[in-house]
């Protein structure tokens, strides 16, 4: 058994913790996420140059990882650095370019010279994919959309989308350029940095990805994947959490003596360290369980979110808690790792959905 | 990255459930299963056979009749043993006394009292708390005085676990009262046959007698039972506590009790569909599969971090206070399967060859008395909040 995440992908780790903490300050960081577009294209392009999306994909498709743990550690270093950008959308999308065999769109998504996003989710849907109502309809040699996606990861910045919608045989996944007719955007600024958008279709011109009506399984690898992505994202600003919240009890006075000697907050920062080891876990355990067979993986990916979506509110809430009013500040970078990581918990589903989601895919493997 | 055990570990799993097949009595496991008390008898029969195999002393040294395993082997043999509804070894000899007498005690006290353990001579008890020592427990004032070539003992210990069978216990004494309350403690091994000891039963809630009251009126203790030296048993103790505390989250015992309530969870009906189906009860049980898993991999990680060399505090801790939390979360969710029969009591149904009438289902009649019994899991052991102490102090450093 071995739980390092082996030398090559240490390396990777390394060269970006090390681009983003010196070429990156937070305040960069900072500014991008929260003003103009809600990320920086620029920073986008050196990551690409340094490996950071090609991580994502396998060999076969023209990246050169792909594995879970690839995934995991590109993620860690986003959460560590509490970066902006299309990222999980990336990771979603290009994965079902992959599965269809787009490696030329796919390696425009690779080398940044495209910008992609994954517009899934509905207003009506809440994560789930049944409730798609975005109509696909044949026109022609090619395809229109009609219907609306909410919270489009940076819509109003990328240069495609990777819709799903319903056509007559089912679920199936599209590729919409960004400035197709028929398409409109609303986007907007997002409370935990970046943005995104409402995107409305309109007899918009769309090109099949795949094969019509069987995007069910790729689309839910494809979260699966997300949820990994996630699990180690939310770990590291975990991790970032307690680190800057320890070094304030260390250093913060009340009462004459630091704070880091009260009991009753060292049973509670006791409390959130565990909690947060326990997370890890889980996100080992869905990284591991990505490659069983499709129950494993997902009752994995789904415990693992809520775990997540459970620890994070917690050491989100005490991180802000033990930091007293200046926990409550723009200013301090603390507040933002806190935003982000209550907001992981509303991405690709929250506790409670994945908390019931793991029960029915109990069921099923009871029933096997 | 492999959360994989290696060919060799599960050729070692398939020796251990041979071994289980092969030896593990029906009627032992049976009890067990049933949440029945295990005679003295039935405790040192189980001793013997492990004995017999060479596997009772697992993280021994060879030399001293240990196997040499490795942690994860030991991991392995614990969850293999309890999935299977064996016994569990006694700590008081092997995992506590033991590991001390290896590490601090006289040549002639190893080969006196090492023997013994694994052979069943001797059953050992730990007197450590008093009635004014708990997770205080420096402030214990069991007093031993030197008169010749003996300690004379006077006062009290309690919550002696199985006294009541124990002929030998290992005790803290204060041998002086002048300095740091932890520099005046000594380490005595005492023989629970010497004239002036009085062992009385403490009745829990749970109506169990496990634990005891164990009182020392001028007790004589020859002083070659002086463990190391006088004055340093506080180092001996503390030792004790922090050795072998990469199993202390029972992932095997609470897997094998979680198979039990899932089982009971699709059987039991409520309103007319199963347990299982039923919102609230299916929502407390994934999150508790969910934590149980959690946790079964941050002990892999702890495990393989030992065994790289590391030594565990803090994780030690959270394994403890998480491990504690989840068999007692088992247990609550056993009661509440049971509904109205978790209340009737029967303990004559505790012990073997009992051949009455179960009231409701058979599994539903030891479960209250497990569910309150277990509280003492996050009481002893170094209480959840002392192990939440010594993750603070290990994280903050303050």
């Amino acid at each position: 058994m071995d739980f390092s995440l082996g030398e090559d992908r240490q390396m990777l780790a390394d060269s970006l913790r090390r681009f983003l903490a010196d070429k990156v300050p937070f305040a960069v960081r900072k500014t991008a996420a929260f003003e103009g577009q809600g990320w920086s294209r620029e920073i986008w392009g050196q990551l690409a140059e340094l490996g950071a999306i090609g991580a994502l994909f396998g060999e076969d498709v023209g990246g050169f990882g792909g594995s879970p743990f690839d995934v995991a550690v590109v993620f860690g270093e986003i959460g560590r650095a509490l970066l902006t950008g299309p990222w999980l959308a990336t990771l979603q999308a290009g994965h079902v370019l992959a599965a269809a065999g787009r490696t030329d769109d796919l390696a425009a998504v690779i080398d940044g010279s495209q910008v992609i996003s994954y517009a899934e989710e509905e207003a009506d849907t809440w994560f789930d994919p049944a409730g798609i109502t975005t109509r696909a309809t044949q026109s022609g040699e090619g395809w229109v959309l009609d219907g609306a996606k909410t919270v489009v990861a940076f819509a109003g910045s990328v240069d495609r989308l990777l819709v799903v919608a319903r056509a007559e045989a089912g679920l199936s996944t599209f590729l919409v350029e960004r400035d197709a007719p028929g398409l409109i955007v609303r986007d907007y600024l997002l409370i935990d940095g970046g943005a995104a958008g409402d995107v409305a279709f309109a007899s918009t011109p769309a090109t099949l990805v795949g094969e019509a009506g069987s995007a069910g399984p790729v689309i839910e690898a494809a979260r699966a994947l997300g949820l990994v992505a996630l699990a180690w994202e939310g770990v590291a600003v975990m991790d970032a959490l307690r680190d800057q919240t320890l070094d304030y009890l260390r250093t913060r006075k009340q009462f004459g003596i630091v704070i880091g000697k009260f009991q009753a907050l060292q049973h509670r920062m006791a409390t959130v360290a565990l909690e947060i080891e326990q997370a890890r876990s889980a996100a080992i355990n869905a990284a591991d369980r990505f490659s069983g067979t499709r129950v494993e993986r997902e009752r994995a990916a789904s415990a693992a979110k809520a775990t997540i979506g459970k620890a994070g509110s917690l050491v989100a809430e005490e991180a802000i808690q033990m930091h007293g009013g200046i926990g409550m500040t723009w200013e301090l970078a603390l507040t933002h790792y806190a935003k982000r990581l209550v907001m992981i918990g509303h991405e690709l589903g929250d506790e409670d959905f994945h908390l019931a989601r793991y029960i029915e895919l109990g069921h099923e493997l009871a029933t096997a | 990255m492999d959360l994989n055990f290696t060919p060799e570990e599960e050729a070692f799993r398939a020796e251990v459930r041979a071994f289980l097949a092969d030896k593990l009595p029906v009627r032992l496991s049976d009890k067990i299963r049933k949440g029945q008390h295990l005679t003295k008898a039935e405790h040192e029969e189980w001793h013997a056979i492990l004995h017999a195999r060479g596997w009772l002393a697992n993280h021994w040294p060879v030399e001293w009749g240990g196997t040499g395993w490795t942690v994860m082997e030991r991991f392995i043999f614990e969850t293999e043993t309890a999935l299977a509804n064996a016994p569990r070894v006694l700590p008081f000899g092997l995992s506590m006394i033991g590991p001390v007498l290896l590490k601090y005690g006289s040549e002639a006290q190893k080969k006196q009292w090492l023997p013994r353990i694994l052979d069943g001579s001797d059953w050992w008890c730990q007197g450590y708390s008093e009635p004014g020592a708990g997770s205080d427990l420096a402030s214990l004032k069991t007093s031993a005085v030197r008169d010749g070539d003996h300690y004379v003992v006077n006062g009290q210990k309690t919550w002696t676990t199985l006294a009541q069978y124990a002929n030998m216990m290992f005790c803290l004494v204060r041998t002086s009262t002048e300095g740091k309350r932890q520099e005046g403690i000594s380490f005595l091994l005492i023989d629970m046959a010497t004239p002036g000891i009085e062992v009385r039963p403490i009745k829990l809630l749970s109506g169990d007698h496990e634990v005891n009251e164990v009182f020392f009126t001028d007790v004589r203790v020859p002083v070659e039972n002086l463990v190391g030296e006088e004055n340093k048993g506080w180092t001996y103790a503390k030792y004790l506590l922090t050795y072998e505390r990469t199993n202390i989250a029972g992932v095997g015992a609470s897997m094998a009790a979680f198979g039990e309530l899932q089982e009971i969870a699709r059987t039991q009906r409520r309103n007319g569909r199963p347990l299982s189906e039923d919102p609230q009860f299916a929502a407390r049980l994934a999150r508790l599969e969910i934590d149980l898993e959690n946790m079964k991999t941050t002990n892999l990680r702890v495990l393989v971090a030992a065994g790289a060399g590391a030594a565990p505090t803090a994780e030690s801790s959270m394994l403890k206070i998480r491990g504690t939390e989840i068999r007692q979360t088992i247990d609550d969710l056993m009661r509440r399967a049971a509904g109205t029969h978790a209340r009737p009591w029967l303990p004559e149904s505790f012990e073997g060859g009992w051949n009455g009438e179960p009231v409701g289902p058979e599994w539903a009649g030891p479960v209250a008395t497990h569910y309150f019994n277990d509280r003492k899991l996050s009481i002893f052991g170094g209480s959840n909040e002392v192990q939440r102490e010594i993750i603070t102090k290990a994280i903050l450093e303050l």
